[in-house]
């Protein structure tokens, strides 16, 4: 008992099986980050301008990976192309690259850009308390935020001497020795950037200690987790759902370099079709980035 | 469930002697890839969800007209027993404990676990996962699904998630407690002193995540069958209207499951990582001595989002509970007819619209949430246009009736008894739909009442008029005529005597939710409709009754019912009565080629009141001749 | 429209037994609902009376061999367009503007000031913040937050001198345009005065105002229609409706009362607040008592 047109497609429909398939759970996967990036807009929409951060983000290293995905979408093209033509070196070697780029991808992820967030700590401060850390906001007086009639800042962040401490509910004091330069410096004109400008990572100032009491903090300090703030739990849910779906991706192409290419064997025009189906969810995967790059790292 | 199921059916399926690559046990009965077995599956867990989901209502029930009464004699210490303290409070007389009662908590949790089981574990799984896999690859002539094992797959992820959903009855603090529709931030703080990830709220989101997921494959699955497996001859004018409502129920389920599994994902972060997509800023709980502290949630969140996310899934989920209600009985209703549906056009076309307007009605579930008038004008206005596609489906059942023979056996009286059912529910919805008038309905057991219509009489109906019909070509033998009649008439009046009442208890303002019905706070207000209560919960427990007759009948007929006559017990037309019954693994035992419309009952000048799809026009050779099976 | 006098005729409502109404605009919502009632039993009576007929008439004994066209009149096609006019009559007639009114055109003219409270929600009751005469309510703040201040009153804020709390029980007064915001301090609750035809969602971190006009004096419940938790079916409030001068009397009593939490600034406004009302009575006295019930026909 075989199942018709798994490999070649219906007349009439002019579709084989898998490709149908493929591109419908495209669909429900467009709806999915759809549902996302509507909760992205919803909480940007309705954050308070002084909650909403810019330019957390190391851009040339989101660049790199953009590519990096770029890229790989055109491998696994070349790859189909390459066995189409039945040149099966051609496909294997085009075909790890693409995986290859995928695990660069991941890597440059969970090796670089999660862990700098991690061992970053930000808090914000609440309004009320906002008057005694002025010196690192720079909302009040002469050349302030206010007087620009700019939102305040309330935010801080840094390096703490104690990190054990934030977590502490006995202790109530966090000690900032490396302060980020936003804070050192809040009233210059290079601190007083307009938004969406990208710019490189902070470097964080060494320097005199900053004493933050708890009680004077917003619920959610620490590192820089979903926790902090609601764009970081948009950023880490989105780009974790994505790289989830790069890892997904990685396992197939892995799978179809390795074992499954015997198929090659039996039935190349069927091996074919699982790469192009797999090429297709690709390329959604390398969509969905195309989005996330310029809504979290540049806007 | 499934085991013993699938055991009983076993011996029917002895006679049709396979070749050699018959599958063992383990490939066949639990771990099969063929879409008869998956569906037989999918419906059994189902209807035991369906038993589970109303044993909790039958349950509240008493909570309702007794309140803190005592369960009577040991049922109250057996739920106990099970459920724990979580659940069920003491009754004392003095220091004795005399019983156990639903706790107001304890309520919730039922209410919660009601609402989510009927929908996504009873009613989906049967309706659409059950019967679509089971019937509809026989209606288009296909011999499987086309993709066999991502099938399995999906049972297997739904299995998943009915464990966790089970599992999360036995966490502390029980299941979640925040009704089916989940709202935060009370389903964020119901569960606050217990576990992170092992507590009712949290293992429902993961629960529901599986439960998803297994709808999407199903979908993707069911739509590419559809749209390439069918016969050769099977256009698109040819497909009996129960595939065209399959495939757009398979349709809102891929489109509108993923913005709830994406509100699922943000609101398991809120849990697990504490952020803040559904808190607002500065929440205090325990507010009443005044001195309660904010949440430690930094805020910046909206919990109308997750309303959003969730309704935008969950109307286009009304239909998905609908349309192969509505399939069936076409179906049934045109083969006891004995006459061709009227309409066909006119219905897919009414069902495609459906399909569209269902995705732009979601607001009027959330017409409370403070909207402007133009958000709200225009959710209006679609709520009212959807439900002219539903008068025309309805319309054109009724019609088909006119002028037909009608066989009055159990699946015919339970589809029969669907339409005006279902004119209640449907019609009830409409002075829902406007937000002024929703103003006094919103929440109160009129909804209540509205939705029960559409779904219990309604679809479930549907799903006995399907069981009961399409039993002989899933297990080989009939079910009983006089224990099907009896159900039917047991649980029409039963089920009338139970949800009439509630739209007089909503009009004179009960409201859902309230687990001792409004005898205690709130008697000033609804004094005069108090009295119903108890007549309802007892309408309820009879209608539990009731059931048990199904449950016997489906049970003894497996080993002891009559033998079907022949393939075709109903002189059917459609493509699944054109293979043995049970089908043996391919389905089809001679090639199948579609000659003609779905529905061709009493063809003037033909020799017999049916002419199967198959069958070829009179002076066509036939393709192949049709083996004597068995 | 015969329909429409019809359901004026008989009203359905109140055979269903649905809470009377005492708000200036309820009347048009049971209007409106009446109307849809008798719609939809008309529509239910047809389809039925025609459904019985047909389940008896073409039952096989009585009709042993079916028909293969069936119904062939175009009749269920004007019944369809019938359903289509109907339902855009009640949308466009009536579901639209009635909504319009509830949230766009609330009063708050020099000479209708309305009455406004905020209604906030909690783990299991109400509080009611009064804007009292200047219509502003004072600032809030959670560290403001003590036992007798529950919402957080800012004490420094002139706007909230004049404001009072009440816990359980909403003053209204009868005749005066009243506008409710509501909101919640910690889960969603509902905020449902069915007798003024009214019911808004308590959505913390959100204030969604509505307007109405109670038209008779009396006592009633406030239901909590969202689900909250474990004490929800027991959230009930109360709202009374009275003269003005009964308001005016309560509202004094709870300015007194609240007194303990305010800022010496809140006294003075007390008196100042005493003397205008002196002064009003005065004008009243000069100009009859001119409220409400006299002017409704
Ligand atoms: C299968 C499920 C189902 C179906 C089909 C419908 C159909 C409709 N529903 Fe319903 N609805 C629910 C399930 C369903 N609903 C549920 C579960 C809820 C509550 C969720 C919750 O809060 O928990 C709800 C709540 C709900 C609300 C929100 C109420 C509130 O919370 O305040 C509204 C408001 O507009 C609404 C409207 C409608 C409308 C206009 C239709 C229309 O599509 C109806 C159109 C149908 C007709 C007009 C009938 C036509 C009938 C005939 C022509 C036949 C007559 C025949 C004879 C009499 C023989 N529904
Ligand atoms: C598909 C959906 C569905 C179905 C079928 C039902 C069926 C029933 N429901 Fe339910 N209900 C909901 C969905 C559903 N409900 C939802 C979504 C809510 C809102 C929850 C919330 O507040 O969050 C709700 C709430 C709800 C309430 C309000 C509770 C409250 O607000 O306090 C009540 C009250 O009486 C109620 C009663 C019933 C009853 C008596 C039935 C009966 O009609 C049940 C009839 C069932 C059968 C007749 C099936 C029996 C089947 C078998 C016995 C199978 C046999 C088994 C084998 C052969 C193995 N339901
Ligand atoms: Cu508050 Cu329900
Ligand atoms: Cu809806």
């Amino acid at each position: 008992m075989e199942i018709p047109y798994t490999v070649r497609p219906r007349p009439d429909t002019g579709l084989a099986n898998p490709k149908l398939g493929i591109w419908l759970f495209i669909a429900s996967e467009v709806m999915l980050f759809g549902g996302l990036f509507a909760g992205y807009i919803f909480m940007r929409l309705g954050a308070e301008p002084w909650m909403w951060p810019h330019g957390w983000l190391n851009v040339p290293v989101g660049t790199f990976n953009t590519f990096i995905l770029i890229a790989s979408s055109v491998t696994v093209i070349l790859s189909w192309e390459a066995l189409k033509m039945r040149n099966f070196k051609a496909f294997k070697g085009w075909l790890a690259a693409t995986w290859i780029c995928g695990l660069a991808f991941l890597a440059v992820k969970l090796g670089k850009e999660w862990p700098d967030k991690f061992s970053h700590f930000g808090a914000y401060i609440k309004k009320e308390s906002a008057e005694k850390y002025d010196q690192y906001l720079g909302n009040e007086g002469e050349g302030g935020r206010l007087e620009r009639q700019q939102p305040p800042r309330l935010f801080i962040s840094g390096h703490p001497k104690n990190w054990d401490d934030v977590k502490n509910p006995a202790v109530d004091k966090i000690v900032l020795t490396g302060i980020d330069e936003e804070n050192h410096t809040p009233k210059s004109a290079e601190n007083d950037r307009a938004h969406f400008i990208p710019r490189a990572m902070v470097h964080l100032h060494e320097g005199h200690e900053l004493v933050l009491n708890k009680k004077d903090l917003l619920p959610g300090y620490g590192a820089f987790l979903p926790k902090l703030n609601t764009y970081l739990a948009c950023y880490f849910m989105i780009t974790g759902l994505h790289g989830l779906h790069v890892l997904g991706g990685v396992l197939v192409f892995l799978y179809f370099w390795g074992p499954g290419s015997k198929l090659y064997k039996t039935n190349p025009e069927q091996l074919c079709n699982r790469i192009e189906v797999a090429g297709l969810f690709w390329h959604l995967v390398d969509l969905v980035w195309i989005f996330v790059f310029p809504i979290f790292y540049l806007l | 469930m499934a085991h013993a199921a699938a055991a009983h059916t076993e011996h029917g399926q002895d006679d049709h002697a396979h070749d050699h690559h018959e599958p063992g046990f383990w490939r066949k009965w639990v771990f099969s890839t063929d879409h008869k077995m998956i569906g037989i599956q999918y419906t059994v867990t189902g209807l035991a969800f369906l038993f589970l989901g109303f044993g909790l209502m039958m349950l509240m029930r008493w909570s309702i007209a007794h309140g803190a009464q005592a369960l009577p004699g040991s049922l109250g210490t057996l739920m106990h027993a099970i459920f724990g303290p979580a659940v069920f409070d003491e009754v004392k007389e003095g220091a004795n404990v005399v019983g156990y009662s639903l706790s107001t908590q304890g309520y919730n949790v039922f209410g919660a676990m009601h609402g989510t089981i009927m929908v996504f574990f009873g009613i989906v799984p049967i309706a659409f996962a059950g019967f679509g896999n089971f019937v509809m690859p026989l209606q288009i002539g296909a011999i499987d699904m086309a993709f066999p094992r991502l099938n399995m797959a999906s049972f297997w992820s739904f299995f998943i998630s009915c464990v966790v959903m089970i599992w999360s009855f036995f966490v502390e603090g029980s299941a979640a407690k925040s009704g089916w529709t989940n709202y935060p931030p009370l389903a964020g703080v119901a569960d606050q002193s217990h576990s992170v990830i092992f507590n009712g709220g949290t293992l429902w989101l993961i629960g529901m995540v599986f439960n998803i997921t297994s709808s999407l494959l199903g979908a993707v699955n069911f739509i590419t069958t559809f749209i390439q497996l069918r016969a050769p001859g099977m256009t698109w004018g040819r497909l009996p209207f129960f595939c065209w409502a399959q495939f757009i129920t398979a349709y809102l389920l891929l489109l509108a499951f993923p913005p709830l599994e994406s509100a699922a994902i943000m609101n398991l972060f809120d849990r697990v990582f504490g952020s803040s997509f559904f808190m607002p800023t500065g929440l205090v709980v325990n507010a009443m001595g005044a001195d309660g502290q904010p949440l430690q949630y930094s805020g910046g969140g909206s919990p109308v989002l997750w309303q959003h996310l969730f309704w935008f899934l969950a109307h286009p989920e009304v239909y998905v509970l609908i349309l192969p209600g509505i399939g069936m009985v076409t179906e049934i209703v045109a083969c006891n007819s004995r006459k061709p549906i009227w309409g066909y056009k006119a219905m897919v076309g009414a069902i495609f619209t459906l399909a569209f307007l269902s995705f732009i009605v979601w607001a009027h579930h959330m017409y409370m949430t403070g909207m402007g008038p133009k958000v709200s004008a225009f959710f209006q206005t679609t709520t009212i246009l959807i439900s002219v596609p539903s008068v025309i489906l309805l319309t054109a059942i009724l019609l088909s009736l006119w002028g037909g023979s009608l066989r009055f056996n159990t699946p015919m009286l339970f589809a029969s008894a669907f339409l005006p059912m279902f004119g209640i529910g449907g019609l009830t919805g409409i002075p829902l739909a406007f937000n002024a008038v929703d103003l006094y309905m919103h929440d109160t057991y009129y909804v209540i009442a509205h939705f029960h219509y559409v779904v219990a009489p309604g679809t479930i109906f549907a799903i006995f008029a399907g069981v009961y019909h399409w039993y002989p070509k899933a297990s080989g033998r009939m079910m009983n005529e006089f224990l099907g009649k009896l159900h039917f008439w047991g649980s029409l009046i039963a089920i009338n005597c139970l949800f009439m009442p509630m739209f007089l208890q909503g009009m004179a303002g009960v409201h859902r939710r309230w687990w001792d019905g409004g005898a205690s706070a709130y008697v000033a207000t609804v004094e005069p409709v108090l009295h119903w209560n108890l007549f309802m919960s007892q309408a309820a427990w009879a209608l539990g009754a009731v059931q048990l007759i199904f449950v016997v009948n489906f049970c003894w007929s497996m080993v002891r019912g009559r033998k079907v006559p022949n393939d075709n017990p109903w002189d059917a037309t459609t493509l699944e009565w054109d293979t043995p019954s049970p089908p043996p693994h391919g389905n089809f035992i001679k090639p199948i080629t579609v000659y003609r419309g779905p529905y061709e009952y009493s063809v003037p000048g033909a020799d017999k009141d049916f002419s199967p799809q198959s069958e070829p026009p009179a002076g066509t050779p036939a393709v192949a001749a049709v083996p004597a099976h068995a | 429209m015969t329909l429409a006098a019809l359901s004026d005729y008989f009203d359905l409502n109140k055979l269903m037994g649905m809470l009377p109404n005492h708000s200036e605009h309820g009347k048009e919502i049971d209007h409106m609902l009446n109307f849809c009632h008798w719609f939809m039993l008309i529509l239910f009576v047809g389809w039925t009376t025609y459904f019985l007929f047909t389940v008896i008439r073409f039952r096989k004994s009585r009709q042993p061999k079916a028909d293969y066209h069936g119904v062939r009149s175009h009749l269920s096609t004007h019944l369809e367009v019938g359903v289509v006019i109907i339902e855009a009559v009640i949308l466009l007639g009536f579901g639209l503007p009635l909504w319009g009114k509830r949230v766009n055109e609330i009063p708050d003219g020099e000479k209708d000031a309305a009455l406004k409270i905020r209604a906030i929600g909690y783990q299991f009751g109400w509080y009611f913040h009064y804007a009292g005469a200047d219509g502003k309510f004072g600032r809030q703040h959670v560290r403001f937050i003590t036992g007798s201040n529950v919402l957080g009153i800012d004490p420094t804020d002139e706007d909230g001198a004049d404001d009072i709390i009440a816990a359980g029980t909403m003053h209204l007064i009868n005749h005066k345009a009243t506008v409710t915001r509501v909101s919640s301090k910690d889960v969603i609750h509902g905020f449902a005065l069915h007798q003024m035809r009214i019911q808004q969602d308590a959505i913390p971190g959100t204030e969604a105002p509505q307007w109405f006009r109670p038209v008779s004096t009396g006592e009633w419940q406030i239901i909590c229609a969202q689900l909250c938790g474990a004490g929800h079916s027991g959230m009930a409030a109360k709202y009374i409706v009275e003269e003005q001068k009964d308001f005016d009397e309560w509202y004094k009593g709870q300015l007194e009362f609240t007194q303990g939490y305010l800022t010496k600034q809140k006294v003075d406004v007390l008196k100042a607040a005493e003397e205008q009302k002196a002064e009003a009575a005065k004008q009243a006295a000069e100009h009859g008592s001119g409220h409400g019930e006299k002017k409704e026909h």
